[in-house]
């Protein structure tokens, strides 16, 4: 087994509250430097997964394994681990100095040592000469900065991060995204994020985990995850998506909407019914004549890049995202690659 | 526009009641001679007069038995605020609500009620004595005092400290938590200091109040006991002595005026947070 590269394992995690379950049978493994996203719609249970391995919440069953050790009782001031906060939680009453001096002073560093190494955060988060402000002065990415300053310069095995670009404005989001995964590859620190964001998730990490109503929903890479949802709920999450139900006749070949399609999906058993997930990017404009299917365009949107066009086939709406316009009321064809029919076991939702 | 109609009547309210007095106050204790203002002459002779080692004596023992009912109303209230912030929500508003039910209750009768708690035949030495003790000395005494003045202040500690701690960030005690601090070093680097208005504000609201008072002192003290609130009402009520009375206010005023320029300077010292002054 790998066990040893893992850093933390999430044992069987289930958490209540007042008999309510938030979190149902987490397993999760982190590996080492793996920057993982914990990405799911609010209340899905991601801030609590983050939070018990902080130690801020005990879980209600489970273990959590850090580097082989069960720390599932071991409080937060003892861990390894250090947090960035939504609010970032940066002290008022203290300068930026201060703040991030905080965890090395609770150490008893020595004082030259220390002010090395702040000094040092402050380089990395590009805040030299920001010493002696206080944290009202800042703004709020210069706040953001000073809070991922204040848990690095502990050197913690793992940084939690929980939201931490909520408050910032777009540009200031997008900028920060690329500079906390460079900052990571830096440092070389595991970080666990946590995020609502899909696109965020997809940028910066190694590993997305999806989660929805206190259970995991599918992990694994950005490309996986985007490309191969494994339901409904995450194809519907991860950016925009078609999903028709269909069945699945044998290995690579589907029936949906009436058609019968070649597809690259196996290992479903005959006749099964499934959903079909398709990008409204992987839908191919033609001429009706060469269209497997067929439609009358109902709107069109125009969406910068591209159009985002909504089309009838007498039963459903497909949603296509194309560079080509085709006005209202016309009829086109459209086709799908066979590694674009996404294939997916269909759940059935309460 | 509308808004300073508004407030005229405040600014009646303020000349008249407070501004008026306290320039009478004033007027009588730079001057001397009778009752009457318009043969009055302008001295200082109230003031000297105060320099007696037995008036000396009388503000000595208020300003100790207000800093001593200050301290321990501190030490005891906060320890209590901190444990009902500490509650859920629900459970919070129940103990304020506890706390604060006794206030409703006239402040002389509370102090009445002591009476008969501590009294030669009271509630306790009937205890005492049934027990086969000698009764005991409760009343009438700097002790009897300073209980009474704990006892009808405590809540102006608790309630302004309270409202500080339940507003303090719960994520703030978490961060510090996740920096490695132990619940001691949390508290003596994040709660205590961002409580620091709350303990000026409490500190304010019991000192002025014990540094003043004649009630509690007439009543638990005896009516030999004296303390300067004691004296000023001598003063006015019994000796009819205004001019002398007045001097002594005066004096008062600018002592507790001076006790506050300092506990707000201790926390003006911090940023963000802003005192009387």
């Amino acid at each position: 087994m790998m066990e040893n590269n893992y850093i933390i394992d999430l044992k069987s995690i289930s958490k209540e509250y007042d008999g309510v379950r938030v979190l149902d049978n987490i397993n999760l493994y982190v590996r080492k430097n793996e920057f993982i996203t914990l990405l799911g719609p609010s209340g899905c249970g991601k801030t609590t997964t983050l939070r018990i391995i902080g130690g801020f919440e005990q879980p209600t069953e489970g273990r959590v394994i850090f580097e082989g050790k069960d720390i599932t009782n071991v409080p937060p001031y003892k861990r390894q681990i250090n947090t960035v906060f939504q609010k970032y939680a940066l002290f008022p009453h203290m300068n930026v100095f201060e703040n991030i001096a905080f965890g090395l002073k609770i150490k008893k560093l020595p004082k030259n040592e220390i002010e090395k190494r702040v000094k040092e955060m402050l380089r990395l988060v590009n805040l030299q000469g920001f010493e002696n402000r206080s944290i009202q002065s800042l703004s709020g990415g210069q706040q953001q900065r000073v809070a991922i300053a204040r848990a690095l310069v502990n050197e913690p095995k793992v940084l939690l991060l929980d939201e931490p670009l909520g408050a910032l404005d777009l540009k200031l989001r997008k900028e920060m995204q690329t500079e906390l995964k460079n900052m990571q590859q830096r440092v070389g620190i595991t970080f666990i994020y946590v995020t609502h964001d899909q696109e965020e998730a997809l940028t910066m990490s190694d590993t997305v985990v999806v989660m929805d109503k206190g259970v995991i929903q599918q992990i694994g890479t950005p490309e996986d995850i985007y490309n191969e949802p494994k339901n409904a709920f995450v194809a519907k999450f991860i950016g925009e998506s078609n999903i028709i139900d269909g069945i699945m006749h044998e290995d690579f070949v589907v029936e949906f909407a009436g058609e019968v399609f070649k597809c690259i999906d196996k290992g479903f058993s005959k006749k099964e019914t499934i959903e079909v997930v398709i990008r409204p990017e992987d839908l191919e404009i033609t001429i009706p004549e060469e269209g497997k299917l067929k439609g009358i365009v109902k709107s069109v949107t125009f969406k910068g890049v591209h159009y985002e066009i909504i089309v009838n086939d007498g039963n459903r709406d497909w949603k296509i995202h194309s560079t080509i316009m085709k006005p209202v009321g016309t009829e086109i064809g459209m086709n799908i690659a066979p590694e674009n029919i996404h294939v997916m076991k269909k759940v059935n939702e309460k | 526009m509308k808004m300073k109609a508004l407030s005229y009547p405040y600014i009646v309210w303020i000349a008249i009641f407070i501004v008026v007095p306290l320039v009478l106050v004033f007027l009588y204790a730079i001057t001397a001679n009778g009752g009457n203002l318009t043969d009055a002459r302008v001295t200082l002779d109230n003031f000297r007069k105060f320099m007696d080692p037995k008036y000396l004596d009388v503000l000595w023992i208020s300003v100790k038995l207000a800093l001593q009912s200050t301290v321990i109303t501190l030490v005891v209230g906060y320890p209590i605020a901190m444990i009902i912030a500490k509650e859920k929500p629900s459970k919070r508003n129940i103990m304020i609500f506890l706390f604060v039910i006794p206030m409703w209750m006239n402040f002389l009768l509370r102090t009445y009620a002591w009476l008969t708690l501590l009294g030669k035949n009271g509630v306790i030495n009937f205890i005492v004595t049934s027990l086969g003790f000698k009764p005991l000395d409760l009343l009438y005494h700097d002790g009897a005092v300073l209980l009474g003045m704990v006892y009808n202040f405590l809540p102006f500690m608790v309630l302004p400290i309270y409202s500080v701690l339940v507003k303090i960030d719960k994520s703030l005690i978490e961060a510090a938590e996740d920096l490695g601090a132990n619940k001691f070093q949390i508290f003596t680097k994040i709660t205590m200091p961002l409580s620091i208005p709350g303990v000026i504000t409490g500190i304010t609201m019991v000192f002025m109040p014990a540094v003043s008072t004649f009630v509690i002192s007439r009543l638990l003290g005896g009516g030999q006991y004296m303390l300067i609130g004691n004296l000023i009402e001598q003063q006015f009520l019994w000796v009819g002595d205004w001019h002398f009375g007045s001097a002594i206010s005066i004096i008062m005023m600018i002592f507790i005026l001076i006790t506050m320029a300092l506990t707000s300077k201790f926390d003006s010292e911090k940023e963000g947070s802003r005192g009387l002054w």
